[in-house]
Order: C-alpha cells, then structure tokens, then sequence
C-alpha cells in the first residue's frame, strides 16, 4: 500500500516538473536574451523626455553616447535653459557641466538618488546599465496576459549589494524577449518605480522600445515619458567622448 | 496691631526663621521653574514663528500637504495680487513671502571642478528690501559669526557649522546647485559674504540664507513663493487674533475650486505646536498646584511644631483674657507678614536666579543635535512680571493655609487645664 502511494506521488511530481519545464523556459536564458535586446557593446541614441508637471510639462532633449557599461556621455540640446549641459559617468562617478557657470560638478553619494531634471529618474536610474543577468537571480513565477500579449512574470532577486532595486518584477513579452512592464522595490519590500514600455521596434536584430514611462510611485502625477527617437547600436565611438577633459568644449 | 506683631516676629525669630527660610526656598524654586517653562515656550514660539512658521503662513492647499519636500512646483504664484489683497483685509499684518529650497553647495577647487560639497537648505527672505522687517525680525545681524550682511544680490550667508565644514571664509566663491520650480537644473555661483548662526541645530546642519528676489529669479519663481508668512502686530502672537484671521480667510477661500487656492494656518497648526503648548502650559499649572499643596503641609507641620513650642504662650494670652477668636485671628495675620518675608525673599532669589539663566541659559546643542523640528539649543529663562508673582501669591497662600490648619489647636486649650500645667 506504502509503496503504490509513493509511486503515485512520485508519478505525479514528474508530470508536475515535466509540464513546468515544457511552459517555461530557464528563467535565466530569459534575463539573457533581455540583456541581449536592451544592451550593446555601443549605443548612439537622441531622445527627448517629457516631464509632466503639476502645473506644466517640459521637453528636454538630448543626444546619448555609452560604450560598454560603464562609460556614458550625454548632451542636453533643449530646452534653452538646459542646452549645452553636459554629463558623463565613468564606472560610478558622474560629472555635471554647466556652461552657464563653466563649472564641472561630480555627484555622488546619496546625491544620486536626487531626481533628474524634475524627472521621476534619478541619476542613478540614468547610469544604472548592468546586465540584469549578472547583478540578479531570475525565476518565472506566472504567464500573465498584458494588452493581449502573452507575458512571463519573472520576479529578479539582487545578488550584489551595491544595487539601486532589491527586487524587480518584470513582465516580458514571449515573443520578443522585452519587458512590457517592470516594477522596482526596495529591500523593505516598497514598490519604488514603475516602468511601462511601449512601442517596440526591431533594429539591427534586437528588439528595443521606443518609449518608455517611468513612474515614482512615492509621487503623484503622470509620471516621466521618455522617447527614443533614434538609436544606433554597436557604433564607433571616439574615445574623447569620454573624458572629462572635454566636457568644457 | 500690625507693628505689635513685626516686633514679635524680629524679636523673637526662632518662631519665624523655620517657616521664612522654608517659603523662601520654594517660592524660589516655584519662580526659577516658571521662569524656565516660560523662556523655553516663548523662545520656541519666537523661533518657530520667525524661522518657519510665522504667526500666520499661507501656502497652496498641496504645498500644505506636502510641504516637508520643499515642493516649489506647488509654490503660490502671482503673489503680488494676493499679498495685496492681504493688506487690503488685514492691514496690522506684515506679510513676508519666503522660498525654501534644496541643493547642493559645491565649493571649486583652482581647476573649477568640485573640491568639496555637502547638502544645503536655502532659505529665501527679503534681505535686501530696504521696506522689508525681515533683516531685523531674523535677527540676522545678532547673529552673524563672520563677514557681512549681503549687500548685493548674488551674496549669501551661510551657518557657520557649515561654511566650517566646507572650509569656507567670507568672500569665497561656491557654486550652488539646485532645480528650478519646474525642475530644471540650477547653477548658480554665490559669494558668501558672512556667516551666521540660527541657534537651532536643524538649521546650523546646513542652511543658507539667499536673498527672496534672487532666489525667485534663479528658481523661475517670479511674482512666486513657497510660503507667504504673516506677523501680528508689533510682532507679539496673539492666538486668538491669528485664529480669527485663518477663520476668516479660509472662509473667503472656501469656495475657490482652484487646485492651488491658498489656505491658512496658524503658528499652533504647524510643526506639532498646539499640544506641546498646551503641555507646557499644563506642566506649568501642575507644578503651582503641587507647590501650593505640598508647602500648606510642609508649613501645617511647621506650624504645629510652632504651636506645641509656642503651647505656653497661648495658654497665657487666654488666661489673660484674650478670646481664642482673637489669638487665632493674631496668628493668622502673622503667617501673612512671615509669609510676606519668605516670599518676597524667595522671589528676589528666584528672579536672580532666572536672570542668570535668562543671560547665560543652559547648553543643549548637543543634545539637539540630531533634531529635526525648530528648537533653540540654548534654553533660556524669561523674566515677565507675572513672575513677580507667580511664587509670592502660592508662597502666602500656603503660609496662611498651614498656619490656618494648625493653629485651629487654639480653639482646643482650655484654660483650666494651663493652670494645672503652670503649677507643675
């Protein structure tokens, strides 16, 4: 009797594990071909981020240079207000050029989680660009439906300390291995930002979307829109972008 | 009858030392505590009220709500037509528009890049508007440590703790960084002509005080202000003054559907004011009843021990004919003039006392040091007339009172039995 009831459950583990494995895929082989989509060895991108207000909304425009993960370089072109700023981050550092002043200020600390431009980014969000696959350990917990698109809910768990989000919660597209929606919280547990993503084109083989909204949950308001008008992937870069040496040219 | 009886008393001070030196000592002790709570509410009124909250402040109903972020997108705009219309309705109120705002103080090294830097709140007054009371209501010339008062626009003063800290000395460029109302980027390079001390560890952390005009300007805030604070009449809170006007304006404002119609809120609205003004006013009338209660037994005691000493001579003066009403009443009349003595002797100790702790205060920066909320850390006591009689009434009172209770032994003897005493 002992016996017919093990055979039973184990039988029934096994086309348990079986039918998981055949509807999800390894969560980790997800995170990678997300990485593959929304990271490159080189990117150019011009974009412009729509900042609703209470009272008003802005547009500030600016044209984007990183190489790697850890160098960045942007120049703001719009408004007038903000036009010839300059910021670089080189690793964990960032620079900020003010030609108003002709001052170059480093930020860093605590400082970086100040919001960007009114945004709700921070500069910290801003130079976040590591591989979701190497600073988190991934599972799928869910086949959701999202605007009639079949989604995985994964929930990614930090495996270094030196992170801005503890836990993420991503939706990601089964087609094109994007996240269609992505909640970030904090150690406590606090949902901190949501991130909808919107638009998705494919250029040189790797699906990217064009417009992103980001989300303060701890403010009220619309959030941010950010807006890829063009982008170029594994460009040529000249190192001089690069130095802050430059940053006052 | 009055003469006859302060002869007594310095003729014969066993029976007036005990009770003089025990009135004296907690009447003194009554005007010193008093003088204390009473400095430490007025400093933290004055403080409150001059730094953050004045007698009265309006702000947009959001600001309100969210005003410990600082969040100037919600600030009151087209100030000018309502501080107008604030003159019009209560002329005796000075209002005075002011901007708090975060950044970051970025001092340059020989390369113009950042040296040093380190958080600041900049706190936006009318400093350089010759019409303008703030200069004096903020006491910023008392309180400079170093250089000068700004003279021109792009000057600032900033608490010495942290020009310290940041190894600034008067006339040193720094470079402010901030975000505009809207949220754009803000660099703005400053002299710092001065620097000041608040007196208030929240404030001495990393505050600096930048003129409102420029401020508006740098900030996009033109014809613009975070809060706009209102200061009663010769500058003294008046509760029930300040809660009429709210009433009144919140009245009129009531209806106006506008996301950012101003609402108004007085000095005990904000910063948790009410209950601990209500608390220290409670402890204060606490601590009278307590002394009043604990001093009628004490000097109930003294009088009785007074009594038995002084048994002989009641014996005698009743022997001799006086009434037991007329003893009782001689001795009620002597407890006023020996409580008169203690108390006005306490009383002149006690304020000597206060004085001394009004003038030099006790330290508790460190204390405070941690504290977020609008404190002085010095506290000081504060000489008011009332203190003249807030220990001298209890003071008397709890004389009379013990003499009252004890001397009703009085009523008691009997004639016959002191002449069985006297032939012993």
């Amino acid at each position: 009797m002992k016996l017919t009831f093990r055979i039973i459950v184990i039988f029934f583990i096994s086309i348990k594990l079986y039918s998981q494995n055949k509807t999800f895929p390894s969560a980790s082989s997800v995170i990678k071909k997300i990485d593959f989509n929304m990271l490159s060895k080189s990117q150019i991108i011009n974009s412009e981020m729509i900042v609703y207000g209470k009272r008003k909304s802005r547009t500030i425009k600016s044209r984007g240079y990183s190489e790697g993960l850890n160098k960045n370089f942007t120049e703001y072109l719009y408004p007038e207000r903000e036009k010839g700023t300059k910021m670089l981050r080189l690793d964990n550092r960032l620079w900020i050029y003010s030609p108003s002043t002709d001052r170059i200020i480093q930020l860093s600390g605590h400082l970086l989680r100040q919001s960007l431009m009114g945004s709700d980014l921070s500069y910290e969000d801003m130079m976040e660009e590591r591989k979701l696959s190497e600073i988190y350990s991934a599972k799928i917990v869910a086949e959701e439906k999202i605007e009639d698109r079949d989604v995985w809910k994964m929930e990614l768990t930090a495996l270094v300390d030196d992170i801005n989000y503890f836990k993420r919660i991503l939706w990601v597209d089964k087609q094109m291995y994007v996240p269609i929606k992505e909640d970030l919280f904090a150690k406590s547990g606090e949902l901190l930002k949501r991130i909808s993503f919107y638009n998705f084109k494919k250029t040189d083989g790797r699906w990217y979307p064009r417009k992103m909204n980001y989300k303060d949950m701890l403010k009220n308001g619309k959030g941010t829109d950010f807006i890829v008008n063009e982008i170029k992937f594994n460009v040529s870069i000249p190192d001089q972008y690069f130095l802050k040496s430059t940053l006052k040219e | 009858m009055i003469r006859f009886l302060v002869k007594g008393i310095l003729r014969d001070p066993s029976k007036s030392i005990i009770p003089i030196f025990v009135i004296s000592i907690g009447v003194m002790v009554t005007v010193v505590v008093s003088g204390m709570i009473k400095g430490i509410l007025s400093d933290i009124v004055n403080q409150n009220a001059n730094l953050d909250t004045g007698h009265l402040k309006i702000m947009t109903k959001p600001y309100a709500d969210n005003k410990d972020q600082l969040p100037n997108d919600l600030a009151i705009l087209d100030l000018s037509i309502l501080k107008e219309s604030l003159e019009l309705n209560y002329p005796n109120v000075d209002w005075a528009p002011r901007i708090k705002f975060g950044g970051i103080i970025d001092v340059p090294d020989k390369n113009g890049e950042t040296k040093i830097q380190g958080p600041t709140i900049g706190l936006a007054y009318s400093i350089l508007n010759k019409e303008s009371k703030e200069l004096k209501r903020l006491g910023i010339e008392n309180s400079l440590i170093k250089g000068e008062i700004p003279k021109s626009e792009n000057q600032i003063l900033i608490s010495d703790e942290f020009a310290n800290k940041l190894s600034l000395n008067p006339g040193d460029e720094i470079t402010f960084f901030g975000s505009t109302m809207e949220g754009s980027m803000v660099f703005e390079k400053v002299i710092m002509s001065g620097t000041i001390r608040f007196g208030t560890p929240v404030l001495d952390k990393g505050s600096f005080i930048m003129d409102l005009t420029y401020a508006q300007k740098i900030l996009d805030m033109e014809d613009g202000a975070g809060e706009l604070l209102g200061f009663l009449d010769k500058e003294i809170y008046n509760p029930i003054k300040a809660e009429e006007i709210k009433k009144d304006f919140n009245k009129k404002n009531a209806n106006n559907l506008d996301e950012f119609a101003p609402i108004m809120l007085t000095l005990r609205d904000q910063n948790d004011l009410a209950p601990t003004l209500d608390l220290m006013d409670l402890i204060t009338g606490i601590f009278i009843l307590v002394f009043v209660l604990a001093m009628s037994l004490v000097l109930w005691n003294t009088g009785l021990m007074g009594g038995l000493r002084r048994y002989n001579e009641f014996g005698i003066r009743l022997a001799l004919g006086e009434s037991k009403p007329k003893v009782y009443k001689f001795l009620l009349i002597e407890s006023l003039i020996i409580g008169s003595i203690g108390s006005f002797i306490g009383t002149i100790l006690g304020i000597s006392f206060c004085y001394y702790l009004q003038e030099v205060g006790l330290d508790f920066s460190d204390e405070l040091a941690g504290a977020s909320i609008v404190m002085p850390s010095i506290m000081r006591a504060h000489i008011s007339v009332d203190l003249f009689f807030v220990g001298f009434v209890p003071g008397l009172i709890s004389m009379f009172l013990g003499t009252a209770l004890s001397g009703r032994g009085i009523f008691k003897r009997e004639t016959a039995r002191l002449f069985k005493e006297l032939e012993v």
